[in-house]
C-alpha cells in the first residue's frame, strides 16, 4: 500500500518537475516585454470601457497613450482632467487641457410644443421608427421619443422625461458621446460645459423652410436670421434654414435669445431675467434723484442673487 | 399543383372586391405628383411654377440608370413645387397641378381597339419603357427597362409573369386580368421579344379560378405563353418564390433572377408595357383596390397617380367610423401612412382600412422557442435568432444569419404566438447590416 504510494507521489513529483523546467525556458524564450506603464496608467483610468476617448477600452487608451509618448489628443472625458494630471504625472509629460464637454439636445419638440398627429405602433427604438415615418408630431428632422439615447448611455446621465416626451441631460453626462452615435435624427450635440455651467444653442435641428417648420412646432428654428445679424461675435452660422452657435466663438452675451422669435435659441443655467429688472432700470432712468438710483440698483443685485440660489436647487 | 417549397403562411383571403369591376375615378381637382416614385434616384422636375402640362407630358426626368420618368397625369397648370408628405411617411419633393380639363397629347392613343402588331424592335422596347417611365406595378416599383437589358453572356430561358397576387385584400392584379387579360397577354409577348426568348409563363393562385380560366382560353392566341394554376400560399408573389414555384430553380443569395435565366414582372407592368409601346401612352394611371372589413363598398379604380388617397376612400362610400389604419399596399407587407391626403403613387397597389381592432398590435410576450418562426419563413432563415440578435446590437451575427436574404414578407411575424415584432427587428439588423456592408466596400 505505502508502495503504491510513493510510486504515485514519486512519479507525479517528476512529471512536475520536468514541466516546470520545460515551462520556465519556454516562458524565457516567448517573453512579451510590456511597457509596465501601462499598467500604473490603466491603474488611475476609471475602468469604464465606455469608448469617449475613442479607443476600444481603458486598456486600449492606456496603451496607445503609452506608445505615442505624447498627450496631444488623448482625453478621458470619464475622469477628467483629474485622471489625465495622474496619467501626466506616471508619464511625465504635460496634460493636453481640454474644456470639459457635455451633450446637448437641440430639439424642444415636446408634446405641448409639437402636438402628436399620428401614433407609432412599432418597436420602440429610434433606429427603426426614424425610417418608417418623419414623427409623432410631422417633424423629419425632430426628436423620436423612443430613446435610444438612453438605452445608449452608460452613465445614467440621459432621461426621457414623461412630461415633454424629450431625453434631458443630467451632470454625469461625461460626454463620451454614445449618445450622439445613437441618436439618429444628429439631434445629440457635445458642447462645451461653458464658465458657470452656462450655454447657449439653438435647440432646433429642423432643415425646412419657416413656415413648414413652424406647422410642426411651435419652437422650431424657422431660418429668420435674426439672431445672425444681432451677434457682435459672429459665433452664429446660417446653414440649411437653420442657425447654429459656435460655442467656440460665442461669448454668452444672450442678445440672440432676446431676438428670437420662436424661443428656439435656450440658455441654459443663467440667472433669470425678470421683468423687474427691466422695469427697474427704466424706473432709475426716469428718476434723476441718485439716491433712489442707488436703491434700485441693490434691488436688482437682491433679484439675481436670489435668482441663482433658485437655479442652484434646480441643479441639485 | 405547383407551389413553392420552403416556408409560407396562409392568412385569410378576404377577397372583398373580387367582383367589383374596375370603375374610372373622376380626375380630382388637385394631383400631387411626388418626384421620387419609383426605385432609385427621384426624378428631377423638368417644369416650373405657373406652366401648363397636358396629360401625358413629361414632367420629370430620370436622373440616373436606376430612376423613371414622370409624366403627368393630368392636364392643368402647375401650383408649386413642393414638399409633400407621402406613402413613404415623409415630406418629399412632389409636383402640384391644378387641374384644368382633361386635355391629352396628341402622340397618346387613347382609343380602345387592340393592337397585337408588334412593329418596334428589342432596342426600341427597352428605349420606350425608359421613355414611358414603365417601372415594376407589383409594388417595388423597379424600373422595367433596366430589367430588359441583359449583360452579355446571360440568356434568359423565361418571362415569367406574376399573376399570383398572394397579398389577402388585394384585387388589383385580379380584376386586370380578368378586364386587361388580352392587352396584358399582349404585353407579355413585347417583354418577350424585348427579352430575346420565346417562352412565358403566367403565375396565377388557384384562388382566382375565372381569372385561370379566361387566361387560358386567352392564351390559346399567342405563341409561347402558358398559365399555369399556383397552391394558394403567402408570399408566392415574391420573385423568388414564384420563380422556384414555377421553374424549380433556385435564385442564389444574393443574386438576381437572372442568375437562373428568369425574369418576372408583375400582370400590372405587362399591361403597361402594352399600353406604352402599342399606345404610346405613358405610366400615369394604375388599377388601385380600396378595400376593408367596415367599407361599405369594396372597389376597384383607375386611378391617376397623385390622387389624395381620401379621393379614393370617398369614392368607396366613405371612410367607416371605426378605421384604426389606413394602409397603403395589403396588410402583410403594406404600410400605414400619416393621413389621407398622401396621392396615390405608382406603386400604389391597394388602400386597405383597417378596422380599430385589428389596427392595434398585440402585446409580446417572451419566445417559447416553438420555432414556427423558422418554419414559415420562405428563405429559410431563422427570424428568432436574426431578431434577437438585431435587438441586443449584434450586427455580426445578424449579417451571419444571412439577413439580406429576407424578402421582408412578414410571415415570422405573423405566425408569431408571441406576437413578437420580429420583422421590425429584423428589418432594423437589415437596415443597419446594409450600412455596414456599404461602408466596407466603399472601404
Amino acid at each position: 500500500m505505502n508502495e503504491v504510494l510513493i510510486y504515485a507521489v514519486g512519479s507525479l513529483g517528476a512529471i512536475g518537475i520536468v514541466a516546470a523546467i520545460i515551462l520556465y525556458f519556454v516562458a524565457q524564450k516567448f517573453k512579451v516585454y510590456e511597457d509596465p506603464r501601462i499598467d500604473e496608467v490603466e491603474e488611475v483610468l476609471p475602468s469604464a470601457n465606455c469608448g469617449g476617448c475613442g479607443y476600444a477600452g481603458c486598456r486600449a487608451f492606456a496603451e496607445g497613450l503609452v506608445k505615442a509618448g505624447n498627450m496631444e489628443g488623448f482625453n478621458c472625458p470619464v475622469g477628467g482632467a483629474d485622471v489625465m494630471q495622474q496619467v501626466a504625472g506616471i508619464l511625465g509629460l504635460v496634460a493636453d487641457v481640454t474644456e470639459p464637454m457635455i451633450a446637448v439636445i437641440r430639439c424642444n419638440g415636446s408634446f405641448a410644443n409639437s402636438p402628436k398627429k399620428v401614433q407609432y405602433d412599432g418597436i420602440s427604438t429610434c433606429a427603426s421608427a426614424s425610417v418608417l415615418y418623419a414623427g409623432d408630431g410631422g417633424c423629419s428632422f425632430g426628436c423620436l421619443g423612443e430613446g435610444d439615447c438612453v438605452a445608449a448611455c452608460d452613465f445614467d446621465a440621459i432621461h426621457m422625461n414623461p412630461e415633454t416626451g424629450l431625453p434631458e441631460v443630467n451632470n454625469k453626462c461625461i460626454a463620451c458621446g454614445a449618445c450622439v452615435e445613437a441618436c439618429p435624427r444628429d439631434i445629440i450635440e457635445l458642447r462645451n460645459v461653458g464658465k458657470k455651467e452656462r450655454r447657449i444653442f439653438v435647440s432646433c435641428v429642423n432643415e425646412e423652410k419657416g413656415a413648414p417648420a413652424k406647422k410642426n412646432c411651435a419652437v422650431a428654428c424657422i431660418g429668420c436670421s435674426k439672431c445672425f445679424n444681432v451677434c457682435p461675435f459672429d459665433a452664429i452660422e446660417m446653414k440649411n434654414n437653420r442657425a447654429y452657435i459656435d460655442y467656440e466663438k460665442c461669448k454668452l452675451c444672450r442678445k440672440c435669445v432676446d431676438v428670437c422669435p420662436t424661443n428656439a435659441i435656450h440658455e441654459i443655467n443663467f440667472p433669470v431675467r425678470k421683468l423687474i429688472v427691466k422695469e427697474e432700470k427704466e424706473k432709475a432712468k426716469k428718476d434723476t434723484s441718485a439716491a433712489e438710483a442707488k436703491e434700485a440698483v441693490s434691488t436688482k443685485t437682491v433679484v439675481s442673487k436670489n435668482t441663482n440660489e433658485v437655479n442652484k436647487t434646480e441643479e441639485s | 399543383m405547383q407551389t413553392f417549397k420552403l416556408g409560407g403562411v396562409h392568412p385569410p383571403e378576404n377577397k372583398l372586391s373580387a367582383e367589383s369591376v374596375i370603375e374610372t375615378l373622376a380626375i380630382p381637382k388637385q394631383v400631387i405628383v411626388p418626384v421620387g416614385q419609383q426605385l432609385g434616384a427621384p426624378a428631377t422636375p423638368v417644369v416650373n411654377r405657373g406652366d401648363e402640362v397636358k396629360v401625358g407630358q413629361l414632367i420629370a426626368k430620370a436622373s440616373g440608370f436606376i430612376s423613371a420618368n414622370i409624366h403627368s397625369p393630368v392636364s392643368g397648370k402647375v401650383f408649386k413645387i413642393d414638399n409633400v408628405y407621402d406613402a413613404s411617411g415623409f415630406r418629399r419633393p412632389s409636383i402640384i397641378i391644378n387641374v384644368e380639363g382633361d386635355e391629352w397629347l396628341d402622340t397618346i392613343d387613347r382609343s380602345d381597339d387592340i393592337d397585337a402588331e408588334i412593329k418596334l424592335n428589342q432596342k426600341e422596347i427597352v428605349n420606350k419603357l425608359n421613355e414611358m417611365g414603365i417601372v415594376g406595378l407589383g409594388g417595388a416599383t423597379f424600373p422595367s427597362y433596366v430589367k430588359l437589358m441583359i449583360p452579355d453572356g446571360k440568356k434568359v430561358d423565361y418571362l415569367i409573369i406574376n399573376g399570383v397576387e398572394c397579398e389577402p385584400y388585394l384585387t388589383s392584379d385580379h380584376r386586370l386580368m380578368m378586364e386587361k387579360g388580352e392587352e396584358m397577354l399582349i404585353g407579355a409577348t413585347i417583354l418577350m421579344k424585348g427579352l430575346n426568348t420565346d417562352k412565358a409563363m403566367v403565375g396565377i393562385e388557384n384562388n382566382k379560378p375565372d381569372a385561370i380560366e379566361h387566361l387560358k382560353k386567352l392564351a390559346t392566341k399567342y405563341k409561347g405563353i402558358s398559365i399555369h394554376p399556383l397552391k394558394v400560399k403567402y408570399p408566392q408573389g415574391g420573385e423568388k418564390q414564384l420563380i422556384k414555384a414555377l421553374t424549380g430553380r433556385e435564385v442564389p443569395s444574393g443574386k438576381l433572377p437572372l442568375e437562373v435565366g428568369c425574369v418576372v414582372n408583375n400582370v400590372g407592368t405587362a399591361f403597361a408595357v402594352y399600353e406604352a409601346v402599342q399606345k404610346n401612352k405613358p405610366l400615369f394611371e394604375r388599377v388601385v383596390t380600396v378595400t376593408g372589413k367596415s367599407i361599405k363598398k369594396p372597389s376597384n379604380f383607375m386611378v391617376r397617380v397623385g390622387t389624395p388617397v381620401k379621393d379614393l376612400i370617398e369614392a368607396a362610400n366613405g371612410l367607416p367610423e371605426d378605421t384604426g389604419k389606413i394602409i397603403s399596399g395589403g396588410p402583410m407587407m403594406g404600410k400605414a401612412v400619416l393621413n389621407a391626403g398622401i396621392p396615390v403613387v405608382k406603386g400604389t397597389s391597394g388602400i386597405l382600412l383597417m378596422p380599430e381592432n385589428e389596427a392595434k398590435r398585440a402585446e409580446p410576450n417572451t419566445c417559447i422557442r416553438c420555432g414556427k418562426c423558422v418554419s414559415v419563413c420562405p428563405m429559410g432563415l431563422e427570424p428568432f435568432l436574426i431578431s434577437k440578435s438585431a435587438k441586443l446590437a449584434k450586427f455580426d451575427v445578424v449579417e451571419k444569419e444571412m439577413v439580406m436574404d429576407c424578402i421582408e414578407c412578414g410571415s415570422c411575424s405573423y405566425t408569431c404566438p408571441s406576437n413578437i415584432p420580429l420583422l421590425d427587428y429584423i428589418r432594423l439588423g437589415k437596415n443597419k447590416v446594409g450600412q455596414i456592408i456599404r461602408n466596407r466596400n466603399q472601404k
